[in-house]
């Protein structure tokens, strides 16, 4: 139908109705396709985990029945799945501080003076861009028990290495080194531009007040200035950490004797390699559960914590 | 109370001279304005002044003593910013009280948790919580001690700043276009505060604008600055009257002064008035300098373009007749015979009150001012 | 300051990122210098740096040779530039659209969104196989790319970015005859240049790099991503020598790295940029 012939149907429709009408065709038409998708591969999938975690379906299966909440109380009585949850925490609470500490003290460092920033901040962020999977099967030569680099380093020094990753008490400590390894020239990057949005003023106004010395300008307006960056640096590790699996899976596969299980490793080797799909899905949705309550209080803890209003 | 003298500043970034050799005495507890267009290097010669940048020559003096290379603390100086550098983490009376804390507590006292423990804190911080009150209800901010910089309005903010500034009672205030982050009604306001601070404090007040109205509404003395220069410093009604150069006049007023090129006369077969020196190349009149009446034969003609009317004055600009694209602006007073746009005008110039420039800018005098 | 101490600042400065830096760098100068040597050096007692037989032609060679390196590449170029490019085709009308269109449920859709954020990825990988399962797209390309053409994260970056385009310039574009479409890929899109920059250099970042969900969708060696196939190299007969695995390795990384020292403003920017959303 043409306008015109639109216009003679429906004289008494406001031409702006009729361009509301028009605007909302074409979003229509924009959205449909991310609608279609965020539901077909974002939300039903989403909700089919939980309805498999109630079922007893094993992948390939013919059939399956509903069996409540039976997977979830095999879960919670499995202590395989405290074990990797608790590896988990471990490492995200070795992996945050270090990278964060490290991530500043290098951003404070390369933002001192003008000398070979650029280059400085390249080489730190080189880790952040590498493979994972390539760069943790090096890692694994390089704590290598004779030939690797860090008992060759450490033999320097008389110090004798261990077997790190095949030691039960040193396998999660070398995975978090590897982890902060590859994150903290991801934090130096956002320290640093938090660093710049320091308004020179605050600095000036710090030296007339009389605090002109480097701790002191650090105290009074480099780090409560950071605030806001340091909180949300904090969640991005932490989230990041909490879903480690590449180095895991490579170096160690969790062991030995579980000492590096982690929650995706766990995951993926009940749902993909036991094929257990009821009960990795029970799982999955601890996991998610997980991840989403700690997003949700962090940011709520972010908003009110460190927005000076 | 301090006098400031400053000789022979140069500072350039790079290749560009910033300050070309800027040399200034300041009176002890005279309110001087820096003016300029930006970039003209005012502040940076304030930030050399307060030593938050050092000078790449010259001398700066604080009460005869040189302060060369000291650094702002031990300058005894206070000084408030365009965007005031309010600390946002710590509440009002925190930001006024710091200036305080940082000279009087010791390193000890001033650490965090175990500061309070240290002794003789309790006393000071007795103390400087009295200065802080007697600051803060100064400025009619006592009821915002406990907030944070960010619930402020900008006027807030600005007396906060201004509390900050004053509460250790320095000898120099230096203040950076304190004022150019408040609206047009605040910003009047604010004027009328900090120059009866001024008064009330009698101390030395610095202060850098670009606006020229803030500099002549406020000042005891204006510098004008231009290109890394002071081309004039003079209290502002002899700014106003006398400029010694042409940049000056044209930057001092509002409206602006007009200027006409001596040529103008020539081209239009007339000569010059006879007090213009014949070396000038320019002549200047404020608008209040001129009259208007209908053609009149052996003067200035031209036509009506627009009236402004301000209620108590009246602003009539005339295009002149094969002049310059920009109107001369004459005021009359509302009670002055009308004119209308687009009315033929002959402009009649005050001779007692043309200013002349020559081919460099600078003022030539005219033989009236020198008879007078 | 007195001297001694401006000039001890910046030593001690340089002091402290040389060693942070050599942290950073370790993992790749040992990669590349295995990757020169022959077996019976690195298994030497007393550590070079350099090689005193050098044997990178052979350590490459083999590795290009007993593993498809060069097709891991590709196929980590393809799967990457296809994942975005659908991602695009997407993402980008429905963030005009939250951006710039009045329609009704558009404070429900965005809403969706950003729950969609809020979902890792690997929580849905069991439907994701299911789903691919049941289309029988297991261990084909599709299987790499389909799950990832909706990215609530790309939606809401873009959305961000149109909102900060001025309505005055979808309105003289409408003004000149353009149509809805056509303003989307003929003025957004050339107009949001720096934030496609940082969505593609997130988005490429992320699935070269991703094995979480290669390793469940893809068994065989022909449409392996670069993460996989090197571990099917290592797991691999010539994997179990070091210098062709270091070798393979810095194959697998090198594009990645060499695209970011090339372009390394665009890369922090736009990867800071995603991150601080």
């Amino acid at each position: 139908m043409s306008v015109t012939a639109m216009e003679q149907a429906h004289p008494s429709v406001p031409k702006a109705r009729r361009h509301g009408a028009r605007e909302a065709a074409i979003a229509a038409l924009a959205v449909s396709p991310a609608v279609i998708l965020l539901a077909g591969l974002l939300f039903g999938p989403a909700l089919a985990v939980v309805l498999f975690s109630l079922t007893d379906w094993q992948l390939g299966g013919a059939s399956f029945n509903f069996i409540g909440l039976a997977n979830f109380q095999a879960l919670f009585a499995d202590a395989l799945f405290w074990k990797a949850l608790g590896n988990t925490a471990l490492y995200v609470v070795l992996v945050v501080p270090g990278t964060v500490l490290l991530g500043l003290l290098v951003a404070l460092l390369i933002e001192a003076s003008p000398g070979l920033r650029g280059f400085y901040r390249a080489v730190h962020f080189l880790p952040v861009m590498s493979t994972m999977s390539a760069m943790a099967i090096v890692w694994g030569t390089m704590l290598h028990p004779t030939i690797g680099l860090v008992n060759r380093l450490l033999g320097v020094f008389g110090i004798a290495g261990l077997n790190w990753l095949r030691d039960e008490h040193t396998a999660l400590l070398a995975l978090a080194l590897i982890g902060i390894w590859q994150g903290f020239g991801f934090a130096m990057v956002l320290f640093v531009s938090g660093l710049k949005a320091v308004p020179q003023q605050l600095y000036d106004a710090a030296a007339v007040d009389g605090c002109d010395g480097p701790f002191a300008r650090l105290r009074l307006v480099t780090l409560p200035m950071l605030g806001p960056v340091t909180m949300f640096v904090v969640i991005l590790t932490a989230s990041r950490a909490f879903e480690v699996f590449d180095s895991v899976r490579v170096l160690t596969q969790g062991g030995p004797n579980y000492a590096s299980e982690v929650l995706l490793t766990r995951l993926y080797a009940e749902s993909f390699d036991y094929l257990r799909t009821g009960y990795g899905a029970a799982l999955t949705v601890v996991y998610l559960a997980i991840v989403v309550a700690l997003t949700l209080t962090q940011a709520r803890f972010l908003e009110r914590r460190v927005h000076y209003a | 109370m301090a006098t400031i003298t400053l000789d022979g500043i140069r500072k350039h970034y790079g290749e560009t001279e910033i300050l070309k050799g800027v040399s200034l005495d300041i009176r002890d507890g005279e309110f001087l304005t820096l003016v300029g267009p930006s970039g003209c290097g005012k502040s940076t010669l304030l930030r050399i002044l307060a030593g938050l940048e050092e000078q790449d020559a010259g001398d700066v003096s604080i009460d005869g003593r040189s302060v060369n290379g000291t650094r702002p603390k031990e300058r005894d100086i206070a000084m408030v910013f365009q965007s005031y550098a309010l600390y946002p983490h710590l509440c009002v009376f925190d930001n006024i009280a710091l200036p305080l804390r940082t000279r009087r507590l010791s390193f000890a006292q001033r650490l965090p948790l175990l500061g309070p423990l240290v002794p003789g804190r309790r006393v000071i911080e007795a103390g400087i919580r009295a200065e802080v009150e007697q600051a803060a209800a100064m400025l009619d901010v006592t009821h915002l001690l406990a907030r944070k910089p960010g619930q402020l309005s900008g006027g807030q903010r600005q007396r906060v700043a201004l509390g900050r500034a004053m509460v250790r009672h320095p000898a120099v205030f230096l203040m950076d276009e304190p004022l150019s982050n408040l609206d047009a009604k605040l910003r009047v306001q604010m004027r009328a505060e900090i120059t009866a601070l001024h008064r009330r404090l009698g101390v030395t007040f610095v202060y850098v604008t670009h606006d020229q109205s803030e500099a002549m509404t406020m000042s005891d003395r204006v510098a004008v600055m231009m290109h890394g220069e002071l081309l004039q410093v003079a209290p502002p009604e002899e700014l106003y009257r006398d400029p010694q150069d042409l940049r000056v006049a044209e930057m001092i007023g509002s409206p602006k002064i007009n200027v006409l090129p001596a040529a103008y006369w020539h081209g239009q077969g007339l000569p010059l008035p006879h007090c213009v020196p014949a070396s000038a190349t320019h002549v200047a009149f404020r608008p209040e300098a001129s009259r208007l009446g209908p053609p009149a034969d052996g003067q200035l003609l031209g036509t009506v373009a627009n009236i402004e009317n301000l209620g108590s004055d009246l602003f009539l600009h005339v295009v002149l007749r094969d002049g310059p694209v920009q109107p001369a602006v004459v005021r009359l007073s509302p009670e002055a015979p009308r004119f209308a746009i687009g009315d033929a005008v002959s402009l009649w110039l005050d001779a007692g009150r043309l200013l002349a420039f020559d081919g460099a800018g600078r003022r030539s005098a005219t033989y009236e001012q020198v008879a007078a | 300051m007195s001297p001694l101490s401006r000039l001890l600042g910046p030593i001690l400065r340089h002091a402290l990122l040389v060693l942070t830096g050599a942290f950073a760098l370790l993992p790749f100068i040992w990669m590349i210098s295995l990757s020169l040597k022959p077996p019976e050096e690195i298994f030497q007692p007393d550590f070079q740096l350099w090689p005193t037989r050098f044997a990178g032609f052979e350590n490459y060679a083999t590795a290009f040779t007993a593993a498809p390196m060069l097709r891991f590449l590709l196929n980590g170029a393809l799967v990457c530039g296809l994942i975005f490019a659908l991602q695009l085709l997407v993402c980008v009308p429905c963030a005009y659209a939250l951006a710039k269109l009045r329609f009704k449920g558009r404070d429900t859709l965005f809403a969706c969104v950003l729950i969609g954020l809020l979902v890792p990825p690997q929580a849905l990988a069991i439907p994701h196989f299911v789903l691919l399962y049941v289309f029988g797209l297991l261990d084909t390309y599709s299987a790499l790319v389909l799950p990832w053409i909706i990215s609530a994260f790309g939606i809401f970056l873009m959305r961000q970015f149109f909102r900060s385009i001025p309505d005055e310039v979808i309105h003289a574009a409408r003004l000149d005859g353009l149509g809805e479409f056509e303003i989307i890929w003929r003025i957004m899109m050339p107009m949001s240049a720096p934030a496609l920059a940082a969505f593609g250099i997130f988005s490429v970042v992320a699935h070269w790099n991703d094995l979480f969900w290669p390793l469940i969708a893809v068994r065989s060696e022909d449409i392996s991503t670069p993460a996989l196939g090197i571990l099917l190299f290592r797991d691999d007969e010539a994997g179990q020598f070091l210098g062709p695995l270091m070798a393979g390795a810095a194959i697998i990384v090198a594009p990645l790295l060499i695209a970011f020292l090339i372009a390394q403003r665009r890369f922090i920017d736009g990867l800071a940029a995603s991150a601080l959303k």
